[in-house]
């Protein structure tokens, strides 16, 4: 089920989806150039000579990178540039071949993926895994950390849980409220839109107060109705106090809301900086659009020729 | 066509029912009402005076064969008993041969239960340990390859459908029944009856995947529902058997050939000719899916079988010929297993699953040759670990060995890893 | 045609002890599959640990019936975790065939001939029963009515019997209420989106193997009082049945074991009775009353087919919560 569909005349450009209200962009994060693996002023996550090898092929090769805390940082980069990979290893999901990664401080290498979510650091995964066959509430609940009645022998004595479990659903008919599936709470997820999935699984990351929200392809598979929506809920992340960190290819949407942009191709980090710098570096252009590097990309649409569209299409595609 | 060959095979098979014999020999135990029963011939002889003795449940009885080979010995109760055949009372030159002299005799759902020793010619001799060694080893190779007849069928049936087939059992119980009704009942040569088995096999592979698992795939029924049809499927097969065939065992034409001799190693011309058979026949699907088209086509659709789809192959007719080759090979390793063991029964396939299994595992779920690799591996280890561990625990070495690679390479030797996100 | 007694054998069957610990054990197996999706096909395996368990503690070692009690609970703990560690990271197709493979492994050791002096090897084990019934508290006598009629050692066998059922049920229906219990049915969808909420999903998955492996055992401790121990009995086929009346019930929920079990074990008597008394009223001349037997399980395969295929949430189930039908 979708939300009502904005008619879309296949031979006009989209408009691209713009939050609601002018986000205010964080500025001042770096410190000297911004050329790829500078330092920031506040770092929350500090990546050290990560490197990720599948068979022969090299997914990830990182140097150094760092994320700014409590801005919105945008990682892009061409299909297969390890943007993916690069969140996986980072959140446990994957062992790194070498590298050291630190969050807040403190070192994650080795760290299981459910050991580094309590630590603060929620992810997301471009296939929702919203737990359909759960109810929206239960799905919800299940975010809530240090539950009591998750344990095995407590769970027997519901005394013991009651009230945590109370307060919990407050907390979550809070957040469901604000993303706008209250209505749907006993529906179980399986019913709901793909769209609608996408913010249950952002509300879901919420229920336990992350520091670090890692969001993989957010908009990916959403309509254009809820993607308005989407973008108001990170900036509003971001103004409560949360560090983002989020996967895209959505050009227009990078450039509204992100306050800095790290760009990945083929597992390294080639550029780093302001979004709107960082479209016109060279090394960007090239790795996205190869020897036709005369084009630009993210700019709106009178200057569009229509190859160049027809390559962003197919890097939607090719998802 | 096929419907025919179906029906002609089931009356066969109903007519394999009524070759029971049964005759009042020297009977111990009879105020019992049930009855242990053997008859001890060799090379059509029977041979008298031979020692039976019988223990279980608490209850212990011996008897000596009359002048028709024939003995009896009655229990107390429904259980499992151990016979044992004792060999100095054997005339000179004859010995057990294969199945060793203690039998466990377990009731069916009769009064009566049937035991039958191997006897073949030869002396009993004591082996060193490296004669010992190669002779298991040699033995090895050829359980390991009868097995891995049963086992790429597996392995290629999961690779392209995701199915992992409990019912591949009653394929190679299938093609060993056929090939005692066409050679015994049907009075065929045993290279032709082998051949028709063969074919039939193919035959009921091509007419389940028809039937049951092609209906299934268009309904989009799920992977685990699948493998637990497939359970259902084996238990109903596998008691269709027994309704046909009854719950004894019994042997091929051609099973009690004399071993020979080479250096160390004894084998029989059966065992030499399984050996070679299965290299053949292994050789030939290693040429099919390396060198012909369809043959690529299968291991493509193996490996990824919606890649596969988009790059024009037709899937279907892909699992198609995998299930007609699968259910072919199953068969024949039927035929092979019956001659290894010895003995035809209605649930000698389900006796050999859970080490196809073991192997394919081993070997790395849905790769013809990680099926291979892994058949090798478990068919040496469960021959050779009789060095060490006493006989009637020789399948638990392979099963360990399999539980200790998956440990530490869960996809198996030749599997391979999947990705998260 | 005495239909009286068909129907008088099969209604038996109800609150038979046998019945009871096949309830148990797919109660065990519905913690296992239904409600975590861990494909546990070594659920024999269990079982017979709680056999042995108890018998070789009472025959061997002299226990009292706590004690061997306690030692096949135990027994099946540490099968548990030597099961959990290589399997819960496998995935679903592995842990089947490894599930069958330990506990062919379990048969095997209690078959071999190398043990036998403990274990009897292949003849089993019997002579367990004295001190279970020394707990008899009900007079020698005969109680109940009509077929459901027994002794005071059988009728304090199904007292006890059933109130463990009755007892576990209870038990699983709180847990699987509880966030324990969502946790689960989380892992069972998609681990890895519920350890990405920071739960411990390894450690989830083994308590729930241990949960459900302690049914199994103390199932085959109920399984065998009534009976000796025999390693025969307990050979896969034995877990296929067990999944058999799981499906027929409904996976996931906690009445449709006991149920599932009751009309397993009726429908059963009730076939073979009737087809063993057509076959000797001459009603079905092409058939003897040893394939009768066959036949029935003939449809338990087809029976399973069925209800896989067209009605996987059982009886009882809930479609929409279904897991492995995806």
């Amino acid at each position: 089920m979708s939300a009502s569909a904005i008619p879309h005349d296949s031979s006009a450009p989209l408009e691209p989806p713009v939050p609601t209200q002018k986000p205010i962009k964080t500025t001042g994060l770096h410190i000297g150039d911004a050329v790829p693996g500078c330092r920031k002023v506040d770092p929350i996550l500090v990546v050290d000579n990560v490197r990720r090898t599948f068979g022969g092929l090299t997914a990830v090769d990182v140097e150094h990178v760092e994320v700014p805390r409590g801005a919105i940082t945008a990682l892009i980069g061409p299909n297969g540039a390890g943007k993916t990979t690069l969140f996986n290893l980072l959140t446990g999901f994957d062992k790194p071949d070498a590298g050291k990664w630190t969050f807040e401080g403190r070192s994650l290498s080795g760290v299981p993926a459910y050991k580094v979510a309590r630590m603060g650091q929620i992810r997301t995964f471009q296939l929702t895994k919203a737990l359909g066959l759960l109810t929206v509430m239960d799905n919800m609940l299940l975010g809530a950390k240090e539950q009591v009645g998750e344990n095995l022998f407590r769970a027997l004595l519901p005394f013991l849980w009651r009230n945590q479990e109370a307060d919990n659903r407050v907390k979550a008919l809070d957040l469901l409220t604000r993303f706008k599936l209250d209505a749907k709470k006993d529906d179980y997820a399986a019913s709901l839109s793909g769209g609608q999935r996408k913010l249950l699984e952002m509300a879901r990351a919420l229920m336990s107060d992350p520091t670090l929200v890692m969001l993989d392809e957010p908009m990916a598979g959403v309509n254009p109705a809820l993607t308005q929506s989407l973008l108001d809920h990170i900036l509003n992340l971001k103004s409560q106090g949360m560090t983002v960190l989020f996967v895209e290819h959505d050009m227009h949407m990078v450039r509204h809301i992100a306050d800095w942009v790290i760009v990945m191709a083929e597992g390294k980090v080639v550029a780093e900086g302001d979004p709107h710098e960082v479209m016109k570096d060279p090394a960007v252009i090239d790795a996205y659009l190869g020897q036709h590097h005369d084009e630009d990309i993210g700019e709106d649409s009178e200057s569009e020729t229509e190859h160049v569209s027809a390559v962003k299409e197919l890097l939607d595609d090719e998802r | 066509m096929l419907a025919i060959l179906l029906l002609s095979l089931l009356t066969a098979l109903t007519m394999a029912t009524f070759s029971v014999s049964s005759a009042n020999a020297d009977e111990v135990g009879t105020e019992y009402d049930y009855t242990i029963t053997g008859n001890v011939q060799f090379n059509g002889d029977a041979l008298d005076g031979v020692a039976i003795a019988l223990n279980g449940n608490g209850y212990r009885a011996d008897t000596v064969t009359d002048a028709d080979g024939k003995w009896a010995i009655g229990v107390p109760e429904k259980g499992t008993y151990k016979v044992t055949l004792d060999e100095d009372t054997l005339p000179d030159g004859v010995i057990v041969a294969k199945g060793g002299n203690v039998i466990e005799a377990e009731f069916g759902l009769t009064n009566r239960k049937s035991v039958n020793f191997f006897l073949g010619e030869g002396t009993r001799n004591t082996v060193n340990f490296f004669d010992q060694f190669v002779n298991r080893f040699v033995n090895g190779l050829n359980f390991g390859l009868l097995l891995a007849l049963a086992a790429i069928g597996v392995s290629l049936i999961f690779g392209t459908t995701g199915l992992s087939n409990f019912a591949h059992a009653e394929m190679i119980t299938f093609g060993a029944l056929a090939a005692l009704v066409l050679s015994v009942n049907l009075g065929l040569p045993i290279w032709l009856a082998i051949l028709i088995a063969v074919v039939l096999s193919g035959g009921l592979g091509f007419g389940l995947d028809a039937v049951i698992w092609k209906p299934l795939r268009r309904k989009g029924v799920a992977v685990i529902p699948l493998m637990i049809v497939s359970i259902g499927l084996s238990l109903a097969l596998r008691y269709l058997y027994q309704y046909f065939f009854g719950g004894s065992t019994s042997q091929l034409p051609g099973a009690g050939m004399r071993d020979l001799q080479f250096g160390p190693v004894s084998l029989s011309p059966i065992d030499l000719a399984s050996m070679g058979i299965s290299i053949v026949v292994l050789l030939a699907v290693a040429y099919f899916l390396l060198r012909t088209r369809i043959g690529k086509a299968t291991r493509a659709v193996s490996d990824n079988p919606s890649l596969a789809s988009a790059s024009g192959i037709d899937v279907d007719n892909v699992i198609r010929i995998v299930w007609v080759v699968g259910a072919a090979l199953a068969g024949l390793s039927g035929v092979l297993w019956a001659y290894f063991r010895p003995g035809v029964s209605w649930d000698m396939g389900f006796q050999m699953l859970l080490l196809v299994f073991a192997a394919v595992t081993l070997g790395g779920l849905g790769t013809a040759f990680g099926a291979l690799v892994g058949s090798i591996i478990v068919g040496l280890f469960v021959e050779l670990s009789t060095l060490w561990l006493p006989s009637d625990m020789k399948i638990v070495g392979a099963l360990v060995i399999l539980i200790l690679v998956l440990l530490f390479r869960p996809q198996g030797i030749l599997g391979r890893k999947e990705r998260i996100g | 045609m005495d239909w009286g007694a068909i129907f008088g054998n099969a209604a038996v069957e109800l609150i038979s002890p046998t019945t009871a610990a096949y309830a148990l054990a797919a109660l065990g197996l519905a913690v296992h599959f239904g409600y975590t999706g861990l494909l546990n096909f070594g659920q024999a395996g269990f079982m017979a640990l709680g056999a042995y368990g108890y018998a070789i503690s009472i025959l061997t070692f002299g226990f009292p019936v706590w004690g061997a009690f306690l030692v096949g609970v135990g027994a099946s703990i540490v099968f548990a975790l030597i099961l959990g560690v290589p399997t819960l990271r496998l995935r679903a197709d592995y842990l089947a065939i490894v599930t069958i493979a330990a506990a062919e492994i379990v048969r095997l050791l209690f078959t071999t001939n190398t043990f036998a002096s403990v274990t009897g090897s292949a003849n089993g084990l019997s002579g367990y029963k004295n001190e279970f019934a020394a707990l008899n508290p009900l007079a020698p006598g005969r109680y109940g009515f009509g077929p459901f009629e027994n002794n005071a050692y059988d009728t304090w066998l199904r007292i006890v019997a059933w109130s463990i059922v009755i007892l576990a049920a209870l038990l699983v229906w709180q847990i699987m209420r509880s966030p324990w219990g969502r946790v689960i049915k989380g892992i069972r969808e998609d681990e890895d989106a519920v350890r990405a909420l920071g739960k411990n999903v390894y450690a989830y998955k083994m308590q729930s193997l241990i949960l459900g492996g302690v049914f199994g055992t103390i199932a085959g401790m109920i399984f065998a009082l009534p009976r000796a121990v025999v390693p025969s009995n307990y050979q896969t086929t034995l877990t296929f049945f067990i999944y058999a009346i799981l499906l027929l019930g409904g996976a996931a929920t906690v009445l449709g074991p006991i149920i599932g079990s009751m009309i397993f074990w009726v429908l059963l008597s009730f076939f073979s009775g009737f087809v063993a008394r057509a076959v000797e009223a001459g009603w079905l001349p092409f058939m003897t009353t040893v394939q009768g037997g066959q036949l029935r399980f003939i449809l338990v395969g087809v029976a399973i087919m069925l209800i896989v295929i067209f009605r996987p949430q059982g009886i009882f189930g809930n479609k929409k919560e279904l897991a492995f039908v995806r």
